[in-house]
């Protein structure tokens, strides 16, 4: 028995030995992989829904569809980076409409409106530090911690305001908010979003921070025992995601001329479903800021193709929890199918190490055992 | 071996993406597909199609709105369509807004979630040649051309008092159950009940108001919290269709049936059973149905330019006669009914 597996286990030993993610020519790593496919869905559903929904192929279409998607753009960027590391931040709406009442409050009661933008960014700050904190410090799990300040934010906000809303902003505000640059279809807010998104792409995928925010949600002991300051980047990632949020929420009280308790309702899961979709695992490690954007748009893109269908809310919020369903679903059985079949794959460069007349009770012992050692192989 | 392996593994990695673009496709396929033939008729003409935007769907006010909107449109000929969000947010009207600015429909008749955050969207449909109705929540009247009202406030406010002084005997302790804490309509309806109460009413004393959100299960906990915090309440005022069902629905399963009193404004199909068994003795509404034709009419009127929206323009709104637009831009469809055991079976919605 164990003089049966000793060969397979040297045969495997070398196909395993090889970096999984580089045995690839870099063209295939470079258009095989989840973002391409996300911006490869993104395009089909534009194609597709230009041909067959009536006005879809205007070019207003795509302003409505930045504009509405923009706040969920603007935090998916920060939400990427804590679901990399394994965290979730489900605060990011309440904090939206934190920002918002804050803005709005401080702006009706005389300051001047830079100095209330600012503060608001602080809010945001402290909101993110205060989930930072309970998270790292205490070190108690995100996901119970951001419900909590999920209702805490939000609580504060409709209790600050009551049942009033702030409107009066100054309109060169408000028509920024609203406004295209120059005479393009796109609208102003692309420019910050353009200017983020390039700094956290950066951060993510160019610099040792971003490293770290990959291998802590990889394996938090093993990057932590590499000298990755664990808490600090998870710390620091709250604070960013808050105060993204709280520009988000300017933004949105700005674009809409209302600020109010009940803004954003719910926009904490656009967002997280957005960034699911973009191809981030959930369980951390895994994912890419381009395929975040895609997913975002790709979501955005449905739901105005489906509105100009004349398709319910209803409707729209099947077809997108069913591609959200099928995308993760459909990874990891693939994921699955894959690993089963380099299962198979693997007993064949054995079987040229074997002698060819090896006695027939013996193969299939071989065969039943060989799986096993293999199966420990890619749990790792 | 190893390079072919790896391949097809590069490839299946592609895979769950591009089935996913094929199943959206297929179901947007689906989707669109049922919809060719209705959407081409409605999109483009424009003429007399008059789409319907109420705070969300699947609201029974609404559902009658829209049935008397649907029942005015056929009468004239046009076409109808009805459109709304799941929820009752701020913006969540905007999307549906821009939809129909794109579509370039006849007139959107809207209920308005925020006098405010759908201003702008509205505009923008206005620029387009798009009419813009109100109706039973109003924007700020710069954003629309018209606006129904279902009754004038002042007039809602006082039958609600009316009922509630006549079920208590003009004496004891009551609570107001609203909708949303940022609902337009009822939080001017109870401002106008206050002052109805302090200046006609002093034996009667609100003792607290409490926001249901026009939920029907955070509506009926809050009735259940209002009468476990006030022993000694006689009545509650709930000036929301869901807000009163849920309050009917705790009461007639609780001691309190019969010994607390509850009005409000409701639906006759909703409130049926618990005027019927006790729990309530009268309410009051307008006609949602009625509202939501004369509405039609309203689009219709605007459309073939007939009225511009200005104060004291005329139009005639079929079964319901003719009416004028008083000052800004307001259109008023009547006073309440109230509904009893006597009428309640008169009524369908």
């Amino acid at each position: 028995m164990t003089s049966l597996i000793h060969p397979s286990d040297s045969a495997t030993e070398k196909l395993t030995r090889t970096y999984r993610d580089h045995q690839r020519p870099l063209w295939q790593r470079a258009l095989l992989n989840r973002d391409v496919a996300v911006w490869a869905a993104l395009v089909a559903v534009f194609l597709y829904a230009s041909a067959t929904v009536p006005f879809f192929d205007r070019p207003i279409t795509i302003t409505y569809l930045l504009l509405d998607v923009a706040p969920i753009l603007l935090i998916a960027l920060p939400m990427t980076l804590v679901i990399i590391t394994g965290e979730i931040d489900l605060s990011v709406a309440s904090t939206v409409a934190l920002a918002s009442v804050s803005f709005g409050v401080l702006y009706d009661k005389g300051t001047p409106i830079l100095l209330a933008a600012v503060a608001a960014l602080l809010v945001g700050l402290v909101c993110g530090a205060l989930n930072g904190f309970l998270v790292t410090a205490l070190g108690l799990p995100s996901l119970a911690v951001t419900i909590g300040t999920l209702a805490l934010y939000r609580g504060i906000a409709v209790g600050l305001l009551g049942t009033t809303a702030i409107t009066d902003f100054p309109d060169t505000w408000t028509d920024w908010a609203r406004g295209r640059i120059g005479d393009s279809d796109i609208p102003s807010i692309m420019i910050p979003f353009a200017v983020l998104a390039v700094l956290f792409i950066v951060l993510l995928h160019f610099t040792a921070f971003g490293r770290g925010v990959y291998a802590i949600g990889l394996n938090e002991g093993a990057a932590r025992f590499s000298g990755i300051r664990v808490e600090r980047t998870k710390l620091l990632l709250f604070v960013l995601t808050g105060v993204v949020s709280a520009l988000a929420g300017i933004y949105y009280t700005l674009r809409y001329g209302s600020a109010r308790g009940d803004n954003a309702n719910g926009m904490e899961m656009q967002v997280i479903a957005a960034v699911l979709l973009g191809g981030v695992s959930i369980f951390g490690g895994r994912g890419a800021l381009p395929g975040v954007i895609a997913g975002v748009l790709l979501i955005g893109a449905i739901g105005s193709a489906l509105r100009l269908a004349d398709q319910t809310a209803d409707v729209i919020n099947i077809v997108t929890g069913l591609l959200l369903v099928v995308a993760v679903v459909g990874s990891s059985v693939l994921g699955w199918v894959s690993s089963k079949r380099r299962r198979r794959g693997a007993p064949e460069p054995r079987s040229s190490t074997t002698p060819p007349g090896t006695p027939t009770p013996g193969t299939t012992k071989a065969d039943t055992d060989v799986p096993v050692g293999e199966r420990e192989r890619e749990d790792r | 071996m190893t390079t072919s392996t790896t391949r097809r593994r590069g490839l299946a990695r592609f895979v769950p993406a591009v089935a996913a673009a094929l199943g959206l496709s297929l179901v947007l396929a689906a989707c669109g597909g049922s919809d060719d033939e209705g959407g081409s008729g409605d999109g483009g003409n424009g003429d007399l199609s008059v789409t319907f935007l109420p705070k969300n769907l699947g609201n029974p006010y609404f559902d009658a709105s829209s049935t008397g909107g649907e029942a005015a449109v056929e009468e004239f000929g046009g076409t109808f369509k009805e459109v709304g969000p799941s929820e009752a947010t701020p913006d969540s009207q905007v999307s549906y807004i821009n939809t129909l600015t794109q579509q370039g429909t006849g007139a959107i008749a809207i209920s308005a979630n925020d006098p405010k955050a759908i201003g702008d969207a509205l505009q923008e449909a206005r620029d387009a040649g798009t009419k813009v109705v109100t109706f039973d929540s109003d924007t700020d009247p710069e954003f629309r051309d018209l606006f129904v009202s279902q009754a004038d406030a002042k007039g809602i406010a006082g039958k609600q008092v009316e009922l509630i002084a006549k079920a208590i005997g003009d004496k004891g302790k009551i609570a107001i159950l609203s909708a949303s804490a940022n609902a337009t309509n009822q939080n001017e309806w109870i401002r106008l009940m206050e002052e109805e109460l302090k200046a006609n009413h002093p034996n009667i004393e609100l003792v607290e108001t409490v926001y249901g959100d026009d939920d029907d299960q955070t509506s009926f906990d809050k009735t259940a919290a209002l009468l476990q915090k006030h022993s000694d309440l006689k009545g509650i005022v709930s000036p929301t269709t869901v807000g009163i069902a849920a309050a009917a629905r705790y009461l007639s399963d609780s001691q309190y049936k019969g010994k607390v009193a509850l009005t409000g404004l409701g639906t006759p199909d909703q409130m049926r059973e618990y005027v019927k068994n006790g729990t309530v003795g009268s309410f009051a509404l307008w006609s949602p149905e009625d509202l939501g034709y004369l509405t039609a009419f309203a689009s219709k009127a605007l459309i073939e330019g007939d009225i511009e929206g200005k104060e004291g323009d005329t139009f005639k709104a079929g079964k319901l006669g003719d009416y004028t637009v008083g000052a800004d831009g307001v259109v008023v469809l009547g006073e309440p009914l109230e509904f009893n055991k006597d009428n309640i079976d008169d009524f369908n919605f």
